[in-house]
């Protein structure tokens, strides 16, 4: 008989080596799924985790996976601060939206103007507008103790359709014979968000990830608010004992990570994606909840796993295209990488005993 | 900048060598669909026309594809994915990745684009093609004059784009041909595929005694809607979209359009075998097999089938165009004179009712 055993302490090792498993066991499962539908299972995999990064056409997936992984890194950085301090914002991608939204209509209210001013007017927009969207749950939560998980995640409902009437109605280009979507940010040079050295796929939203990363470092290994946030996660008592103002806490933890996630739609709506349009939510802000976790809820962590994240879009595309693999079996190839996260992390928390024990 | 290093690393790679470097090399198509395979219309038809080019060019092409490509920051990726890995030619099925394919297409000069129902043709390797609907929409709406009893025919409108405007305005005009008093109720939608928003639509204006439905929209839900009402007593036809939905015949599904792209599929990638291929923008109809009436079923009346039978024969043999005058704007201006024929430039850009319809067009 096979019994799981709590341990005194989280095992170190498993919690560093589980990403590194869950990616291994994927392979094995995926390259099985992959020859269960016909495919030759090494070159799936090869085309998903190898190419992108060291194939032929190398030089253009690696900005690729850049422009795929800042957007999520920007925003599982936010997260990762609340989660560490059991504030769970789940409706990132509604401030996402809203960010976007916000940027992109401070921007167009001076089209066509070529003031360089615009573009830093739109970041502001953008991030205050992400802000406030992650006030709605703080506020409604300190006056009503409603929860935030649940307001959060309606609140990303609102949020789309907000998105879909800006799409459709006043943000539409008015040149675009009742098209929807608005005017293309990307050909209108002051609100565009350019790549910043070409061939990089490095735009603002790369530098800004990385700034978030620096800085989100510093606060939680240096900072009192990051020893706060530690020790209202892990001893939510003490910390009230300890004179941690909760409050400030709830305001403070969904106020970033709202921004991070209004500044991540900013750029996207500025840069990748060029306009507002019905099908703008790509899903980062959902996504960027599983990056957190897999990357332990550590700014580093969040890197490798948000880099991970885009790998497997992008060479998932890839195999999509050149191998003739369906789109479902890409969803469920990621599927299995959290799958596989979550069932490993059960070893750093829990020993595995073969054989009769006490019952405790 | 950006433009250049691209162009300088595709060089390098000899991805700019011209098409028929090496004859024996197959011709690689590639397709980006908006949907999955299996949505039974819009995406099913494209991957219909792709299965006929290689049925059509067996060993002298190799076809590839990528489902349910976003209209958004992936569009850009997935094309240049596919340019990279060697496709001569692509197409790109749907509206929304216009600004995509453009963009890819300037730092692919080499390749061929061919956009699907758009307008946008900056660079000399992009066409664009469409098919005229709208003779279709005249025929499903002569058959609803026939066959509608509250006088009342809803449209299920996707977006308030020229082609939908067109179909409302189609349909209205040969439904009042038949008969005089009736009404059209226009539903707009916002979405090309969302089953659970085309019931809504649907079952909203069945309640308003709507009895004959026609969408612009590509799932079957409407269907599913009308056959629920059939159930419970009702008396509600609707027509299938993009292909057949032969599953809901012989009623409430009584005929439908079918979009069939395998004949300009074939011809396009035939010019890229021959190297003839060239810029163009192309809008097929019944003429060029490309708008098709699926089977008119015995649920509808003898004198109407004939009807809807010899219009299209009229349409197909280029003797009867759906825009023929007079016809008046919705604000009784006129707009085309007894036996004027509506010219292509201003279908492309219709942005009007037709006089007899009620309501204003979403702006």
């Amino acid at each position: 008989m096979i019994r799981l055993e709590r341990r005194p302490t989280p095992s170190r090792v498993w919690a560093a080596a589980s990403p590194l498993v869950a990616v291994a066991l994927t392979m094995v499962a995926g390259g099985l799924m992959f020859a269960a539908l016909g495919k030759d299972p090494f070159e799936a995999i090869r085309t998903i985790f190898w190419d992108p990064v060291f194939g032929e056409f190398a030089w253009y997936f690696r900005g690729q996976l850049l422009v795929k992984a800042a957007p999520l890194i920007l925003i599982a950085v936010g997260l990762a601060m609340g989660f560490r301090a059991g504030i769970w914002n789940i409706g990132a991608e509604g401030q996402y939206i809203v960010g976007a939204i916000c940027g992109a209509a401070a921007g167009l209210a001076f089209y066509p103007s070529e003031s360089w001013l615009i573009f830093p007017l739109m970041v502001i927009a953008g991030a205050l507008g992400g802000f406030l969207w992650a006030m709605i749950p703080a506020l409604l939560k300190l006056r009503f103790g409603t929860n935030e998980i649940l307001v959060s995640l309606m609140l990303v409902y609102v949020a789309e359709n907000l998105l879909a009437s800006a799409a459709v109605n006043w943000l539409r280009n008015p040149d675009a014979v009742g098209f929807p979507g608005s005017r293309n940010l990307g050909r209108w040079e002051a609100a565009s968000n350019p790549e910043l050295i070409a061939g990089t796929g490095a735009h603002w939203g790369v530098v800004a990830a990385v700034i978030a990363v620096i800085f989100a470092q510093i606060m939680m290994t240096r900072h009192l608010m990051g020893f706060q946030i530690r020790l209202a996660g892990a001893a939510p008592r003490a910390a009230r004992f300890g004179g941690v103002n909760t409050a400030r806490l709830v305001i403070f933890c969904l106020g970033l990570s709202g921004m991070l996630a209004g500044l991540a739609g900013l750029f996207e709506v500025a840069g990748p994606a060029g306009q507002i349009s019905i099908d703008f939510a790509s899903g980062y802000g959902f996504t960027a909840i599983i990056v957190a976790f897999l990357g332990r809820l550590n700014p580093l962590g969040i890197v490798a796993a948000g880099l991970l994240m885009a790998l497997t879009y992008v060479g998932g595309e890839a195999a999509a295209a050149n191998l003739g693999l369906p789109g479902a079996a890409i969803s469920a190839f990621q599927g299995m990488l959290l799958f596989f996260l979550l069932a490993v992390d059960v070893l750093s928390n829990f020993r595995v005993r073969v054989g009769r024990g006490v019952v405790a | 900048m950006k433009l250049t290093t691209l162009l300088a690393g595709a060089m390098a790679l000899g991805l700019s060598t011209p098409v028929l470097a090496d004859a024996h090399d197959p011709v690689k198509v590639g397709f980006i669909y908006v949907g999955p395979i299996g949505d039974g219309g819009w995406t099913y038809q494209h991957d219909q026309g792709r299965l006929a080019v290689e049925a059509e060019y067996g060993d002298k092409v190799e076809t590839v594809f990528q489902e349910s490509v976003p209209e958004g920051a992936d569009a850009e990726r997935a094309i240049t994915q596919m340019a990279l890995g060697g496709a001569d030619i692509i197409f790109t099925t749907s509206f929304g990745y216009g600004e995509a394919t453009n963009a890819v297409a300037a730092k692919f000069p080499d390749v061929k684009f061919e956009h699907a129902t758009g307008f946008m043709r900056e660079y000399p390797n992009v066409s664009t093609y469409d098919a005229r609907f709208y003779e279709g929409r005249a025929v499903t709406g002569t058959l609803a004059g026939y066959l509608t009893e509250t006088n009342k025919i809803g449209y299920i409108g996707s977006f308030p784009i020229p082609e939908v405007i067109q179909g409302i305005n189609a349909s209205y005009l040969h439904a009042k041909k038949i008969n005089p008093d009736v009404e059209m109720v226009v539903t707009w939608a916002y979405t090309w595929f969302d089953p659970a928003k085309e019931a809504d639509a649907a079952r909203a204006m069945i309640d308003q005694g709507v009895d004959v439905i026609l969408q612009h929209t590509d799932s079957t839900a409407p269907q599913a809607a009308a056959q629920e009402a059939n159930e419970n007593g009702g008396r509600v036809f609707t027509f299938g979209q993009a292909s057949d939905m032969a599953q809901f015949k012989p009623s409430p599904r009584v005929a439908s359009i079918i979009d069939d792209w395998a004949p300009y599929y074939i011809e396009r990638v035939g010019a890229v075998i021959d190297g003839t291929w060239e810029q163009q923008a192309s809008w097929g109809g019944m003429p060029e097999g490309e708008v098709v009436i699926g089977e008119i079923t015995d649920a509808v009346p003898a004198e109407a089938k004939a009807a809807a039978e010899e219009m299209i024969a009229a349409i197909t043999a280029g003797e009867y165009h759906p825009f023929t005058g007079p016809i008046n704007k919705q604000d009784g201006t006129p707009w085309l004179a007894d036996g004027e024929v509506a010219d292509d430039g201003t279908l492309a850009g219709m942005d009007f009712y037709v006089e007899g319809i009620s309501g204003d067009i979403p702006n």
